[in-house]
């Protein structure tokens, strides 16, 4: 049962396994284990960035092209969702039709993108997607009739999903209040998606997708057509990028550009992604589990290191909790040199 | 016998489009300074907007031309050619504000002279960094696509913290020296001085890389190299050292761009490099990756439309040029002047 959910790609490792299983259990009960707001959100952040990061996956591991416009797509459903709970009002109905449209629009760019640059040359793409991925921006940040510009928009979701709705009393000392209900939307979507991404990277258009980037010109002899492949692979991790954005829309009940669309979150993807295996699903959940856990105390800990070598020259600055992005660009290309199977190929090859 | 008329050889004159099909980007230059004339109608105007589109154009060139040689040549993808714009002009403008008695002077030789140190250094100091880059970055990953992009693009965000560590985080604002101040009228037009400078530069650059490019023996080599690498290896040049010698050059072509744009901008940030380069690569690709004059041509398209649009309608400057990368790969799918790779 549990191998036919995960699709027959089993961890192929004990230490995989546990610590998967170990994060599993820590998100599946994280509002009874920690209870506290900031580390119920942590969690809720970290089933959206899995989802997202596996969605990245499908194209960066599986299809073998880099975009840089997964955080637009991201984007789009974030603001699908924003945009309907402020104009329809508040309920599921905008929150449906929000999410719905996001996803449209992200699969109708990722079509138009795909179609346009891979047909001549993979590389093309990642240009590409990071002219319009910039331009898009830009544009969401200066139409503030719209979008609200740099101060994003803060909207209301239905009361159900939120701490004022109460259904019960406590149990095991958590509160059954909305906020409950609203973390379980997100956990439990974004295990189906993500097992849905498993299905398909596991399915026959996986293979193919694989296939493809071990060899394109092969792939293409053998007979499938390569472009129809590639951009079938864009649009679906568009589509489930859009879906995770319109979950961490409704969990955040805020957007902004530097939320969901700046260019350090699509450099948090990628660093998930490569620390955590490429071509492995299950390296997004170590990676965005990993990396989120450590954003969270790894910029107090500079700020200590920092503290700690005031007097000389340089190395407060380079130690400053500002710098992590330093550090963690540092890492990234050190893990593409030295780790480029990531946390998870490791694993699988020590057995 | 009335049958060998239709056998007849002939030798068909080329049709006008097919003739005209090589010049066909050259000419899209002037057309899209016509159709601006049109759009604006105003002459005045149209004369200053069409000096600031080329002068931009020109800066874009510079930055973009180092970019399109290191792809055709060794097919090296640099996402981090960014970080040597913004390295150039933070070490060009820190020259020219150590320098500043020089750059106050309302002598033209003095502020020129000025401009020169801070070109030369920043040059030195960018080609510096693109050896290293070179080096440590780009050498390992050699033939992988795919890792190229993702570890260059790691090399850009360092690079952009590091400028951030040195510099400081707030952005510098920058005076133009004294004498490139303000601006010329003709014919009822405003042009400023220092566009018409930078329009000059980027014109001499231009030729100078043509003359290299086509009348030397290097230029023939790196010609041939980006034609057929594996054919000019076996004839025993080594394209490896001919190749950073070119990435080198790139480098501190873009650092030169830097300058010239920090001064343009009359403020510089660590981010600027990144912004540039969106421009950069919508050039590269709709020139034609590795082709010299393609990326000329398309720096100038995009520099003209940028300004006419930005004139006729603010808010569809941004999409204007994403628009004319759409039209342009609808045209030609592998850019205005492909290159051509044998194989």
């Amino acid at each position: 049962m549990i191998v036919k959910l995960l699709s027959g790609d089993t961890p192929r490792s004990p230490v995989l396994a546990v610590v998967l299983l170990a994060i599993f259990v820590a998100l599946a009960f994280a509002p009874f284990l920690f209870p506290g707001v900031r580390s119920v959100d942590t969690a809720a952040r970290i089933c959206v960035f899995i989802l997202l990061v596996a969605s990245y996956d499908l194209m960066l591991g599986y299809g073998g092209i880099v975009s840089f416009a997964h955080t637009m797509f991201f984007g789009m459903g974030a603001y699908g969702v924003a945009l309907a709970s402020t104009h329809i009002g508040r309920g599921f109905d905008a929150l449906a039709v929000g999410t719905l449209s996001g996803a449209v629009l992200a699969a109708a760019f990722a079509l138009v993108i795909g179609l346009f640059s891979l047909r001549v040359r993979a590389i093309f793409f990642a240009m590409i997607t990071l002219a319009v991925a910039s331009a898009v921006a830009v544009l969401v940040s200066q139409l503030s009739q719209i979008t609200g510009g740099e101060d994003g928009l803060t909207y209301q979701i239905p009361r159900e999903l939120t701490p004022a709705f109460r259904f019960g009393d406590e149990v095991l000392g958590v509160r059954l209040n909305g906020k409950l209900l609203n973390y379980y939307l997100v956990f439990f979507a974004s295990l189906a998606l993500f097992l849905l991404l498993l299905r398909i990277v596991n399915a026959p258009f996986g293979r193919v997708l694989q296939a493809i980037r071990e060899n394109d010109f092969r792939a293409e002899s053998i007979g499938y057509r390569v472009v129809h492949y590639r951009v079938a692979a864009t649009c679906i991790s568009a589509v489930v990028a859009a879906l995770a954005g319109a979950l961490y829309a409704i969990w955040l009940r805020y957007v902004g550009p530097s939320t969901v669309l700046g260019m350090d979150i699509m450099l948090d993807i990628l660093l998930m992604v490569v620390i955590g295996g490429m071509g492995t699903m299950y390296g997004a959940v170590i990676g965005a589990t990993l990396l989120l856990v450590a954003q969270n105390y790894l910029q107090e800990l500079m700020g200590l290191a920092s503290g700690s070598v005031a007097g000389l020259p340089i190395l407060p600055e380079l130690l400053s909790e500002d710098r992590w992005l330093l550090w963690l660009g540092i890492l990234f290309i050190l893990s593409v040199y030295f780790f480029p199977a990531g946390i998870v190929g490791r694993l699988r090859q020590g057995r | 016998m009335s049958g060998t008329a239709e056998h007849t050889p002939t030798m068909a004159r080329a049709s006008l489009g097919d003739r005209l099909a090589p010049w066909a980007p050259f000419l899209l230059v002037p057309v899209m300074a016509a159709l601006g004339f049109l759009a604006i109608a105003s002459p005045a105007t149209w004369l200053t907007l069409t000096v600031s589109g080329l002068a931009m154009g020109m800066m874009i060139f510079i930055m973009a031309s180092g970019l399109t040689l290191v792809f055709g040549l060794m097919d090296v993808i640099n996402f981090g050619h960014g970080a040597f714009v913004s390295v150039g002009a933070f070490v060009g403008v820190s020259v020219l504000l150590v320098l500043g008695h020089m750059t106050e002077a309302p002598s033209l030789a003095l502020n020129l002279a000025a401009l020169l140190a801070a070109v030369l250094v920043a040059m030195a100091a960018t080609g510096a960094m693109g050896w290293a880059f070179e080096r440590v970055i780009v050498k390992p990953v050699y033939g992988a696509h795919l890792k190229q992009i993702l570890v260059t693009m790691g090399g850009l965000i360092v690079a952009e913290q590091l400028i951030v560590v040195f510099w400081g985080p707030e952005e510098i604002y920058i005076q133009r020296p004294e004498a490139l101040k303000g601006a010329v009228t003709f014919a009822g037009a405003a042009l400023e001085k220092y566009r018409l400078v930078a329009v000059a530069i980027g014109l001499v650059l231009f030729v100078a890389m043509r003359l290299v490019l086509r009348r030397t023996k290097i230029g023939l080599i790196v010609r041939a190299g980006v034609e057929n690498g594996a054919m000019v290896e076996a004839m025993g040049y080594r394209l490896r050292v001919v190749f950073i010698a070119v990435f080198i050059a790139g480098s501190a072509l873009a650092g030169l761009g830097g300058v010239m744009w920090g001064l343009y901008q009359e403020v510089i940030t660590a981010h600027m490099g990144n912004q540039v380069m969106i421009l950069v690569f919508i050039v590269v690709i709709i020139g034609g990756l590795g082709s010299v004059e393609g990326c000329f041509i398309g720096a100038l398209l995009v520099g003209l439309l940028q300004n006419y649009i930005a004139f006729l309608e603010p808010k569809v400057a941004l999409i204007s040029n994403i628009g004319l990368m759409v039209a342009i790969l609808m045209w030609r799918p592998q850019g205005m002047i492909p290159v051509v790779k044998a194989k």
